[in-house]
C-alpha cells in the first residue's frame, strides 16, 4: 500500500513540476484528443475525391480531343490534343501519391505513368495490333508516357507525326493504339472515383485505428513514399544522375513534349503542400492535416516545431526547382548542378517526413510487423 | 561469511517451484515458436533477405536457406520436452542452442526476451529441473522432493537481475523528466479501447507512466521476494504487462515474464499447482505416481559436479552483472551511439529513427551514385541498420563487396545520414566523409560516429 501511495505521489509531484514549468500554458489543455475522422474526411472530400473528379474530367476532354484527331489527322488538332493531354497531366500529378483502395487494388500508378516509357514496346503493340494494356509488361507503353510518346515523340516536326497517323498502312496501328490507352486511362480512373464515391469514401474515413493498413498510416505511407520515390527520385534524381554514375537526361518526366517536366514537378511539389496543410484541391479552403496533427503532437512533447520545419523546407525545394529549365532533360545537359541542388533540397524534405515526421506520428510502418520490445 | 556461504549452499528447498517452471518455460517456449512459425516470420526475417547481419565474432552463424526450418522444429520439440521433462538435460541443451542460434542469424531482430530466453535456457542446463513431476522421473522409478535452494535461487536472481537492470536504465533525463519516449508512443495509441482517445493523451499520464514504471522495475524484485508483499506485487505485475501487451506490440514476453514470476510463491503454492494438475487436468488416477520412488533427499545433477555447476553459476552472474555495465568504456551518449547497448536489458527505452544513404564512390575517376536501400534490405532491415552504427558499417562492407563484384573499381562507400532519438530534430548521425569501407566493426569505440551535441544524464 505504501508503494503504490509513493508511487501516487511521486506522479503527482511530477504532473504538478511539469504543469508549472510550462510557461507557455499551451498545454493540450481542453482538448483530448485529436481526431482522425476529422483529418481522413477533410483529405477524401476535399483534396482526393475533388482532384480525381477533376482529372476525370480532364480525360474526358482528352478523350473528346482525341476523338476528333483520329477522325481528322491535322496539325491543328494535334496541338490542341496535347494542351488536354498536358492539362490531364499536370492534374495527375496531384492523385499519384494515393496508391489506397482501388487505385491499389488495380495497379492505377503503374498503368499511368510509368517513365520512361518502352518505345520498342508501343511500337510492337501498334504493328502487332493485339495487346493486353492492363498487362504488367506494358505498364512502361501505356499512361501518361505512352501519350507523350505518340503525341510528341513520333518524328521530329508535327507535319512529320500526322503523317504517322495518316499513313495509309501503318496510320491505323497508332490511332487505334492512342485511342486505346486513352480510353483505358479515362476507365481506370472513373474506377477509381466511382470506388471512392460509392462506398469507399466512408470506409477510408471510418479507418482511424492504428494498424499497418488503417487509412491513416497507410496515407502516411503512401506520402513518404511518393514523395521519396516518385517525386524526388523518379523527377529529379534519377535524371540528375544521382542513383547511376552518368546523368540520365531521357529518363525526366515527359521526356517528348520536353518543355513541361518543370512544370509538372512544380504541379507536385504544390500538391505536396496543399496536402500537408489540409487545403483543399483547387481552392483557397483549408482543414484539418498533417500539419494540424504535428502542432497536436507537438503540443504533448513540446519538441521543435515540425509543422514549421517541414513548410519551410518544401519552399527552399520549390525556390530551388523554381529556378530550373522548363525542360529538366536541357537542364541536366546545360548545368546539372542546378538540379542536383534541386535534388538535396528535396532530400532534406524526406529526412524531415521519413525521420522526423514519422516518429511523432509514431503509425505502425507497413514493415514486417515482427515484435517490439 | 565462508561460513554463512558454505551453509546457504548446503540449504535445500522443495523442488515444486522449479517442477512448475520448468513446465511452464517449455510450454510458452514452444507456443511462441509456433507463433512465429504461424506468422510467416521465419520466411520473412531469415529466409526471404538477401544479407543478414552477423552478430561481431558470431558471422558464421547465418541462417540455412529451407533447413532453418528444421532448427524451429528442433527448438519446438526440444520446448516440448523440457515441459515434459523426458530427457530433460539433452533436450534443455538443444534448446538453448538451437534458440541462439536462431537469434544469432540476423540481430536486425534482436530482441530483449529473446536475450533473456536464451540466458535462462543456459542457466537451466545447470539446475535439476526434472527431478520432479516430469517424465524422467517417472521412467527412472525415482523423484526427489529436494533440490540445492540456488537452483531455485539462482532463476529467481536473474529474473530480479532483468528488472532491477530494466529499472536503472530508466532513471535517465529524457524518461523521466521528458517522459520520452511515452510521449511519442502513448498519443499514438489513440486506438486503444477507452484510454486511447482519452487518458493517452493526456500528459500527466505519460509523466505518470514513466515514473511509476521506473519504479514497478527497480522494486518489484523485492515485493515479489518478502512474503507480505508478494501478492500485491503479483497483481502488480500482471497489471503491468498486460497493460504493456495491449499498448505494445511485443508479442509472448507478458506472459513469460507474468508466468516467471509465479517462482517466488511458495512452495505449498507450486505443490498445490501440481496436484491441482495431476488431479483434475489429466484426470490421473493417483496410484499412477506409486512406482515412483519420493526420495526426500536433495538431487542436484550429480555431487560430484556439483562444484563445478557451482563454479559455472557464479562466473554466469558475475557476467550478468557486469556486462551491462560496459557501456561505461564508450565515450558519447550511449542512445545516440548504442554502443554497449545491447544484452542490458535496456527496454522499450527509446524511440529512434533514421535514414541512411549510401553513396558509392569512385576514388579515382570521383564518379559516384547512390544506392537504393530497398534493393538489398528488407524494410525492417533497413529501419534497424538506419539507426545503429555497426550495422551501418556492416551493410557499408556488404554494399562495397557487392559493386567490387560487379567490377567497380577503387570502391569508396560513404553514408549520409539522420537519426532523431526521443523527439528531438533529426541530425547528421554518421561522418559523411569517412569512408567506411575501411572502417571495421570492431569493439573499439566508432569514431566516425557525429557527437550527439545533447545530454541525457543518468544510467
Amino acid at each position: 500500500m505504501k508503494r503504490v501511495i509513493f508511487v501516487f505521489v511521486a506522479a503527482l509531484t511530477v504532473y504538478a513540476c511539469s504543469s508549472s514549468d510550462d510557461s507557455t500554458g499551451t498545454t493540450n489543455d481542453g482538448k483530448d484528443d485529436f481526431n482522425r475522422g476529422e483529418l481522413l474526411a477533410n483529405i477524401a472530400d476535399n483534396i482526393i475525391i475533388p482532384a480525381y473528379e477533376d482529372l476525370s474530367a480532364k480525360l474526358n476532354n482528352l478523350e473528346d480531343e482525341k476523338n476528333i484527331f483520329i477522325a481528322s489527322p491535322s496539325e491543328t488538332n494535334l496541338v490542341a490534343l496535347r494542351e488536354k493531354w498536358l492539362s490531364a497531366y499536370k492534374v495527375w500529378q496531384s492523385v499519384e501519391m494515393y496508391n489506397i483502395g482501388k487505385a491499389e487494388e488495380i495497379n492505377y500508378g503503374f498503368q499511368m505513368n510509368i517513365y520512361p516509357t518502352t518505345v520498342e514496346d508501343i511500337e510492337s503493340n501498334v504493328s502487332s495490333g493485339t495487346y493486353d494494356l492492363t498487362h504488367p509488361n506494358n505498364n512502361d507503353a501505356v499512361g501518361f508516357p505512352a501519350l507523350d510518346y505518340l503525341l510528341n515523340g513520333l518524328a521530329n516536326t508535327d507535319t512529320e507525326i500526322v503523317e504517322k497517323y495518316t499513313n495509309t498502312t501503318s496510320g491505323d496501328g497508332y490511332k487505334n493504339y492512342m485511342s486505346d490507352v486513352v480510353n483505358q486511362m479515362n476507365t481506370l480512373t472513373n474506377t477509381v472515383l466511382n470506388d471512392w464515391k460509392n462506398g469507399f469514401r466512408d470506409t477510408f474515413v471510418a479507418s482511424t485505428e492504428n494498424t499497418a493498413t488503417s487509412s491513416f498510416n497507410k496515407l502516411a505511407n503512401d506520402f513518404v513514399y511518393y514523395f521519396e520515390k516518385g517525386l524526388r527520385a523518379n523527377k529529379v534524381g534519377i535524371p540528375a544522375g544521382v542513383f547511376s554514375t552518368e546523368p540520365l537526361p531521357t529518363k525526366v518526366e515527359a521526356f517528348y513534349s520536353n518543355e513541361n517536366s518543370k512544370d509538372l514537378l512544380v504541379a507536385a511539389l504544390e500538391n505536396i503542400k496543399n496536402f500537408i496543410n489540409g487545403k483543399a484541391y483547387n481552392s483557397t479552403a483549408t482543414g484539418v492535416g498533417f500539419a494540424d496533427y504535428l502542432d497536436y503532437l507537438n503540443n504533448i512533447t513540446q519538441g521543435e516545431d515540425l509543422n514549421v520545419a517541414i513548410n519551410n523546407k518544401i519552399d527552399d525545394a520549390s525556390a530551388k526547382v523554381l529556378t530550373l529549365d522548363a525542360s529538366l532533360s536541357n537542364q541536366v545537359e546545360t548545368d546539372n548542378v542546378k538540379m542536383t541542388e534541386a535534388y538535396d533540397a528535396l532530400q532534406k524534405v524526406v529526412v524531415l517526413i521519413k525521420v522526423d515526421m514519422l516518429q511523432a506520428f509514431s503509425v505502425s510502418v507497413d514493415y514486417t510487423d515482427a515484435d517490439g520490445d | 561469511m565462508i561460513a554463512n556461504l558454505k551453509t546457504y549452499l548446503d540449504k535445500t528447498s522443495h523442488i515444486a517451484p522449479l517442477a512448475v517452471f520448468r513446465v511452464c518455460f517449455g510450454a510458452l517456449l514452444f507456443l511462441s515458436i509456433i507463433r512465429f512459425w504461424a506468422k510467416g516470420w521465419i520466411y520473412d526475417l531469415y529466409i526471404q533477405p538477401k544479407f543478414h547481419f552477423t552478430y561481431y565474432n558470431f558471422e558464421w552463424v547465418t541462417p540455412l536457406g529451407n533447413y532453418t526450418y528444421i532448427l524451429f522444429v528442433i527448438c519446438a520439440i526440444t520446448a516440448i520436452l523440457v515441459a515434459i521433462g523426458y530427457k530433460y538435460r539433452l533436450a534443455i541443451i538443444l534448446f538453448f542452442l538451437s534458440f541462439t542460434y536462431i537469434e544469432l542469424m540476423d540481430k536486425t531482430t534482436y530482441l530483449n526476451h529473446y536475450y533473456f530466453v536464451s540466458v535462462l535456457s543456459f542457466l537451466m542446463i545447470f539446475l535439476p529441473a526434472n527431478a520432479y513431476f516430469s517424465v524422467d522421473s517417472y521412467i527412472k522409478k525415482r523423484a526427489y522432493n529436494y533440490v540445492p535452494s540456488y537452483a531455485i535461487d539462482s532463476i529467481k536472481l536473474l529474473l530480479a537481475i532483468v528488472y532491477f537492470y530494466a529499472g536503472l536504465a530508466k532513471i535517465n533525463s529524457d524518461w523521466l523528466f521528458r517522459a520520452m519516449p511515452l510521449k511519442i508512443w502513448l498519443p499514438s495509441k489513440y486506438d486503444v479501447p477507452f484510454i486511447g482517445n482519452s487518458i493517452l493523451q493526456q500528459e500527466w499520464v505519460h509523466y505518470f507512466m514513466s515514473w511509476s514504471g521506473m519504479l514497478y522495475d527497480l522494486l518489484i524484485p523485492f515485493l515479489l521476494f518478502y512474503k507480505r508483499t508478494r501478492l500485491l506485487a503479483f497483481v502488480a505485475v500482471v497489471i503491468f504487462h498486460l497493460l504493456t501487451r495491449v499498448l505494445f506490440p511485443i508479442g509472448m514476453f507478458p506472459y513469460i515474464m507474468i508466468v516467471s514470476s509465479l517462482i517466488f510463491f511458495s512452495d505449498n503454492f507450486h505443490i498445490k499447482i501440481i496436484n491441482y494438475v495431476k488431479k483434475v487436468i489429466f484426470k490421473l488416477p493417483v496410484t499412477i505416481g506409486k512406482n515412483v520412488t519420493i526420495i526426500k533427499d536433495q538431487n542436484i545433477f550429480s555431487r560430484s559436479k556439483k562444484k563445478l555447476t557451482l563454479g559455472v553459476l557464479a562466473v554466469f552472474f558475475i557476467i550478468q552483472l557486469l556486462f551491462p555495465f560496459r557501456y561505461l568504456l564508450y565515450p558519447g551518449e550511449l542512445f545516440w551511439t548504442e554502443e554497449g547497448y545491447r544484452f542490458s536489458w535496456r527496454v522499450m527505452l527509446m524511440e529512434k529513427m533514421g535514414y541512411a544513404n549510401f553513396k558509392i564512390v569512385d576514388s579515382v575517376s570521383k564518379k559516384q551514385f547512390y544506392v537504393n536501400n530497398a534493393d538489398f534490405l528488407t524494410p525492417f532491415q533497413e529501419k534497424q541498420m538506419s539507426t545503429q552504427p555497426d550495422f551501418i558499417v556492416q551493410y557499408a562492407h556488404y554494399l562495397g563487396d557487392h559493386f567490387k563484384e560487379q567490377n567497380h573499381k577503387n570502391i569508396q562507400v560513404y553514408v549520409e545520414s539522420y537519426v532523431a532519438l526521443n523527439g528531438r530534430l533529426s541530425k547528421p548521425y554518421i561522418d559523411p566523409s569517412v569512408d567506411l569501407y575501411q572502417q571495421k566493426d570492431l569493439f573499439k569505440h566508432k569514431t566516425w560516429i557525429l557527437p550527439f551535441n545533447d545530454e541525457i544524464k543518468g544510467f
